[in-house]
This record gives structure tokens, sequence and C-alpha cells, in this order.
């Protein structure tokens, strides 16, 4: 068995508006930065899975992801995942 | 008739729901656990509001994978009726019973207010009392309550008159000011505003009663009319 760290990104569809973040860019126009566009507030999650090899732990990421972590009709989402040396 | 009103951990307004049911129909309202596997035994499930699991995930997320939820499935394809209000109504659409999702207000603000609702849909079983085009006033109480979905979806939804209630001023930005929607077979309602919390006088409506009413009046015909048949077929 192998240990690999997960981190997983979730936003909103681009097409759905995301108040939060558009809050926040509304709050960095009043302090000055009118540089700052685009902000959309995500979730990230952090977990650890094991598996027997890399692709099969991918496999279940994404089912989770898929299936659980995130609703499609509404999220999109990103993950990466690392194996760790297990001490 | 009887009626199950499910718990999950989390859910608040679930004593509301089953005494607004008692004291509106006179009939008997069960308080269902998460965990029961079969609801064949019950006329009508309400799925109530609340914050099942906290809500941690998404609202809704968690509740959807909860055993009763695959009973819920079952008895709504059979075509019983299944009412959804508010965390009930995230549930419905996070186990794919109604389409679309509920997300944060656009506004931010969780709002606690009476609305006023316009009756787009009295062909259905929970809404046969209203009239259509009627003004209803029917409390709110979300965070999350604004409804979005693709535009197939929502063509879908006008086309089939799914479109049960709109709110007539939108407190929370969803999409085409949609308040509650129907399923395809229109025996699933979802909806953001609490018609239990509208049955009273002193609760400055009692618009809520005839959702109520009415779902009754259609489960009494419907087991008539299966009684009927039963004995013209023996």
């Amino acid at each position: 068995m192998k240990t690999y760290e997960v981190e997983v990104r979730i936003w909103l569809k681009p097409s759905v508006f995301d108040p939060q973040g558009h809050a926040v860019e509304q709050a960095l126009h009043t302090l000055g930065y009118a540089e700052a566009s685009d902000l959309r507030i995500g979730k990230y999650m952090h977990l650890t899975v094991q598996s027997t090899s890399l692709s099969e732990a991918q496999m279940r990421v994404e089912e989770m992801c898929e299936r659980v972590l995130s609703n499609p009709v509404m999220e999109t989402y990103a993950y990466t995942l690392k194996e760790v040396a297990l001490s | 008739m009887k009626w199950a009103v499910i718990v999950f951990p989390g859910s608040n307004c679930d004593e509301d729901a089953a005494s607004a049911i008692r004291e509106v129909t006179g009939d008997e309202a069960h308080l269902i656990w998460h965990d029961a596997s079969d609801l064949s035994d019950f006329d009508a499930i309400v799925l109530p509001g609340g914050f099942s699991y906290g809500d941690y995930l998404r609202s809704g997320a968690i509740a959807r994978f909860s055993p009763v939820v695959e009973a819920v499935k079952r008895e709504a394809q059979k075509g019983k009726l299944v009412l959804g209000i508010c965390n009930g109504f995230q549930v419905l659409t996070e186990s794919h019973l109604l389409p679309g999702a509920l997300l944060r207000n656009d506004n931010l603000q969780f709002r606690c207010e009476m609305t006023e609702l316009v009756v787009e849909n009295n062909q259905s079983p929970f809404t046969a009392d209203y009239a259509i085009g009627e003004r209803i006033r029917i409390p709110i109480a979300h965070g999350e309550g604004r409804f979005v979905a693709d535009d197939t979806t929502l063509a879908k939804l006008q086309t089939g008159r799914r479109v049960a209630f709109t709110y007539h001023a939108n407190p929370n930005g969803s999409v085409q000011n949609i308040a509650g929607i129907l399923n395809e077979q229109g025996n699933v309602l979802g909806l953001m505003p609490h018609p239990e919390r509208a049955v009273m006088e002193w609760m400055d409506s009692v618009d809520g009663r005839r959702m109520f009413l009415s779902m009754h009046r259609y489960m009494k015909e419907a087991r008539a009319l299966v009684g009927a048949n039963g004995s013209a077929n023996s």
C-alpha cells in the first residue's frame, strides 16, 4: 500500500455568480487595488488516500470529487496527488 | 392519511412541519429518523427545513446519502407525494429528485422574512387549492436559497409548467424568481419558503394551510380511486 497526499480545489462554474468572490473583489477595489479582477472564492480540501497505485488512487479521488465533494451541476474541481513516504 | 416527516441530524423544522400537518389536516404525522429504510407505510413524505449534517460540505449534500433518501426515491417513483421545504428542497436537488441547485443568496444575507409568492401552477397535488396567478404570503428563512439551473433545464421547467411558485420580489437572486419547482411527474415539490410557518392566524398568514389541505385531498381521492378499482376488479 502507498500513501498519497491529495489536494482538492472546488469552484463555482464560471457561469454561476459568486457573491462572496464579488464582495471581496469590491473590497479590494475600495482599498485601492483596482488591478484585481475575476476574484472567485472556492473550497480547498486536503486528505490522504491509501492505494496500491497512483492510477488507482486517481480513479478513487476522481470518483469522490464527482459524487460527493463537488456538485457537478454548479461546481468544477481540480486535484493533485503526491506520494508520501511513510516514516 | 399517514405522513412521514424525515428527521436528519440537524433538521430543525421537523416538529413544526408535523404540528402543521396534524393541525391543518387532522392526519397522523410521524417523525422518521434518517436511518429508516422503508417508507411504504406512509401516504406522503415531508423533508423539513434545517441544516442536515450541519450543511458543512454543501446544503443537503451529506443527507443525500442517508438510507432514508433511497426509500424516499423508491416511494417517489411509485408516485407518492414528496414535499421538500427549504433544506428539504436542497436535499431533493442534491439527490437528483429535482433538477438544479441552491446556492448562497446573491446579497450574502440570511433572509428571514415574510415573502409574497405567485402561484404559477395550480394543476399539481400541492397547489390545486390555490388560484393561478394568486399572490400568497409564506415566510422564508435561508442563506442559501438562490435557485440556479442551466438553460436547458430552465426551458424544460417552463415548458413542462413545473415552476410551482415564483417570488413577487426576489429575496435571494434565484433565476427567473423561482421559489418552488415540481418534478416531471408532478408528485415531488421542492420550495424554499416555509408553508408550515403560515398555518395559524397568529403566524401572520394562513396561506400555507391550503398546500397541506390540497395534498390531503389528493391522497384521499387517490386512495378512493384505488379502492373503487379494486372492488370493480374483484
